[in-house]
């Protein structure tokens, strides 16, 4: 037998009109961490799709544990000993922490002939399992008492209780805390001890570098190659993922701020443990960041703000002059916009065109004969936007769901620029878009800032903020803890900030 | 010879996509061969009548459809606009005339406010049902439609309403312009057409309404007042039903209560098999229009090759679930 657990050979995938994946290899050995790289739309999804059977790879080979396979599904997959812990989860919050963990493999006892549930089983080992790991749960609780990274703890114990040979980690640290952080390392390392290979898929580069023994990376679809991670720096892994130098992360500052024009007054929420008692003020042409950890309420400030979300106080100023903002499209009228954090689910209009989605919350504004959608006024607007932000499409007929995460982003962009505001609120502007999408977004952000515009962005990446804002305003369970400016922008002082409440 | 299993696999999908219309096509020139008289001028005027209505309610289930609600109280709504006006355009002299003693007014300016009145009350009850107090359209609208039915035979006494006035019923059987191909119902719904394509792709009610099928929270941002679109929907679906029972009570040359009873089923049938999707955002008023031509195109050819009408039935159902299986089947493919 050979050293691999699992040995993927020259897999070639390709949809209707592009080959996702050509000849890509992946070799993964027992006890290891193996980090699969690459920028959004390299196919690293798309390879793990191709392992569980949820996409049918056109070619190629799969060996796991000497003997070549072919999953139909993932369920088959698990029952062979390999699991995935994906980026999305799938809970069931009704449930017990238990019969998450065993859905659809419950222990069975036979009563006479007929099989029932072994409850008791079922949670003795579940009990078990959540100790072994150190995780401090009941198993009898139910799923939506635990918050979204124990859920993705939660996860983990599923994929160990299948015994798995391989445990599949997509964007694990997405919503962790760094304290959640290095307990998953923890149980990484008790796995690999164990024998278990794990595939890690991040974006993150020092969990990378700190984790893995070995790096495997992706370029469109192709690969790259296949490092020791000891051997690798944070500069030569997005090198070889862009396959281009890039010399600067950031584009350099070329807004200056200037008076404080946006002022937010005693924002609290309806919800006890929400933000409460929140106030601030953006300048205009600055560029505030808004830092903290998940669940600072970051979110649900901005969307409050926004009129998504009740609140028993809070006024918002622009100029001085009170704005009335009652639900999102009082705010657009008043000049302020949001980006929303998931692009997916209420960004784009995937269904609809390029077109349509930039001019949505434009089509009252371009009126022919005050009843008929002046569309060539908008398509205008729409190809300037293309040409200006650099969107890549096919045609602006095409449908956003075709476009990568990066250009699904500009083009939300453009769908606000379009309403001229004063104020932008982006709520983490770069999530899930690639290296060189990112400096493109962060670019557009600094030109608008330029022109006078106040950008509020809220992310959860501090490199990012301290890479691209003026100053940053720091949030911890649903206050504001602070700002930071000048030197005081580095990661220590903003970490400090955003965990001045956890204990 | 990649290349041409590549164009294999694009006619395949094709075919499945398209399946449902592709097989009643067919399935209609062989009925056609077999027997003249299907492709003959009465017959053809016929089907148009039939499409006709069916096609002005398919029109307001889709507005509801693309955005992602359902009207089940749809026939209903149809059934008792035909009622009403049947009731107010008898003849003078019918013996069994519901309001014998009308005052003397226009009866036709009379019935036509009077169906609007309620049809705008049906829709905006339906749409504050679905939007302010958040019940499943499903649900809502099925409450709705048990509630005008027993509206409706009150109204009526749950007595079949005849002697239509002749200017009325020989409208709707008439000809547009004197060609035999264009009955005046044909006209009616052609006029339809043209407000509803136009409505749907060139004014702001439009996009915004495929923009909240597309995606209502990312709508709501965009400054789309879900609500307000959801309840204006059901009131354009409603004057659209209401429209279609007047065509409906004149072609019938009677009505009764249990006139147009699950015509919405019908209706949603041809808005799916012409490509409107249940998980909403998408459909086409030339879809539309395909759909319920291919549907009626169905139950003509069953009819002219002698399928008793019971089976009728289960054809109709079996052919709904299908089109909208390959409906779901291209949703899931484009994840």
């Amino acid at each position: 037998m050979s050293e691999y657990v699992l040995e993927m050979k020259n897999i070639c995938k390709a949809f209707p009109g592009v080959q996702a994946l050509n000849n890509a290899n992946l070799a993964l050995k027992a006890g290891h961490v193996h980090a699969l790289m690459g920028e959004n739309g390299a196919g690293k999804s798309t390879l793990m799709k191709c392992l569980f059977g949820i996409y049918k790879k056109d070619s190629g080979q799969i060996i796991y544990q000497g003997e070549e396979i072919n999953n139909r599904d993932p369920f088959e997959a698990l029952n062979r000993g390999i699991a995935m812990v994906h980026q999305e989860l799938l809970p069931i919050p009704d449930r017990t922490i238990a019969e998450n963990i065993y859905v659809g493999r419950y222990p069975v006892k036979k009563i006479g002939p007929i099989k029932v549930i072994d409850h008791k089983k079922m949670y003795n080992d579940a009990q078990a399992l959540l100790d072994e790991l150190n995780l401090n749960f009941d198993a009898h609780a139910k799923l939506e008492t635990l918050t979204a990274s124990q859920m993705q703890l939660v996860e983990i114990c599923k994929a160990l209780s299948a015994d798995a040979k391989i445990v599949i980690l997509d964007e694990p640290t997405a919503s962790l805390t760094l304290k959640e952080v290095d307990k998953l390392f923890e149980i990484i390392r008790q796995l690999t001890e164990k024998g278990c290979g794990v595939i890690y898929i991040s974006h993150k580069m020092d969990e990378i570098l700190q984790i893995s023994d070995e790096i495997t990376i992706m370029r469109d679809g192709q690969y790259i190659g296949t490092w020791d991670a000891s051997e690798m720096t944070t500069d030569m892994i997005i090198e070889k993922e862009v396959g281009r130098e890039l010399k600067n992360l950031y584009p350099p500052k070329i807004n200056t701020p200037g008076e404080p024009v946006f002022e937010v007054k005693d924002f609290c929420s309806i919800h006890e443990h929400s933000f409460q008692h929140c106030s601030f003020e953006a300048r205009d042409g600055e560029i505030l960041g808004v830092a903290g950890l998940v669940g600072a309420q970051r979110t649900e400030l901005m969307e409050a703000i926004m009129g998504l979300r009740g609140t028993t106080s809070g006024e918002v100023f622009f100029k001085g002059k009170k704005l009335n903002i009652k639900s999102p499209s009082d705010a657009i009228k008043e000049g302020v916009t949001l980006l929303t954090e998931d692009r997916r689910g209420s960004g784009i209009f995937g269904v609809l065109s390029v077109a349509d989605n930039v001019g949505i919350a434009s089509v009252n504004d371009y009126l022919l004969y005050r009843m008929m959608v002046d569309q060539k006024k908008i398509n205008q607007i729409v190809d300037k936007s293309i040409g200006e932000l650099s969107i890549k499409t096919p045609s602006k007929k095409t449908q956003i769901q075709h476009l990568s995460g990066g250009n699904q982003q500009k083009v939300i962009i453009s769908r606000w620029l379009a309403k001229d505001p004063e104020v932008l609120i982006m709520d983490e502007p770069t999530r899930g878009i690639d290296v060189g999408a990112k400096y493109e977004i962060y670019s557009i952000i600094g030109r608008l800032a330029k022109e006078g515009k106040t950008i509020i962005m809220v992310s959860s990446e501090m490199p990012e903020l301290i890479g691209v804002c003026d100053r940053i305003m720091v949030m911890c369970e649903g206050q504001i803890t602070g700002f930071v400016e000048g030197e005081d922008m580095n990661q220590e002082k903003i970490m400090e900030l955003s965990t001045k409440f956890i204990k | 010879m990649k290349e041409n299993k590549f164009n294999l696999k694009k006619v395949g999908n094709f075919l499945i996509n398209n399946g449902v219309v592709i097989l009643i096509i067919i399935s209609a020139i062989i009925v056609g061969v077999d027997n003249p008289n299907f492709f003959g001028k009465y017959n053809i005027k016929n089907l148009l009548m039939n499409v006709s209505v069916r096609a002005v309610i398919a029109f307001g289930i889709a507005a509801v459809l693309i955005m992602r609600n359902n009207d089940l109280s749809a026939g209903r709504q149809v059934g008792f606009a035909g009622c009403i006006a049947a009731t107010l355009l008898q003849k003078a002299d019918y013996v069994q005339k519901v309001y014998p003693n009308l005052p003397p007014l226009n009866m036709w300016l009379v019935c036509a406010l009077l169906m609007i009145g309620f049809a705008l009350t049906f829709g905006l009850i339906n749409g504050l049902v679905v939007s302010k107090m958040h019940v499943p359209a499903f649900i809502g609208t099925y409450g709705m439609q048990t509630v005008i039915y027993g509206i409706c035979l009150v109204y009526t006494g749950a007595q079949p309403i005849g002697g239509l006035i002749d200017k009325y019923t020989d409208w709707a059987a008439g000809s547009f312009l004197g060609l035999d191909f264009v009955p005046n119902l044909g006209v009616v719904a052609l006029l339809v057409g043209l407000f509803i394509w136009f409505l749907f792709n060139h004014t702001p009610f439009g996009k915004k309404m495929y923009a909240i099928g597309g995606n209502p929270n990312a709508a709501s941002v965009s400054g789309i007042n879900i609500d307000r679109m959801t309840i204006l929907s059901y009131m354009l679906a409603a004057a659209l039903f209401a429209l279609a029972g007047f065509m409906l009570g004149a072609k019938a040359g009677g009505t009764s209560a249990a006139l147009a009873a699950g015509y919405e089923l019908f209706a949603i049938a041809g808005c799916t098999i012409g490509g409107v999707s249940t998980n909403g955002g998408i459909g086409k008023v030339s879809g539309i229009i395909i759909g319920v031509l291919v549907f009626e195109i169905l139950k003509i050819e069953m009819q002219f090759v002698g399928v008793d009408v019971a089976y009728t039935y289960v054809v109709q159902g079996i052919v709904i679930v299908i089109a909208i299986a390959l409906d779901i089947r291209k949703y899931i493919a484009r994840k």
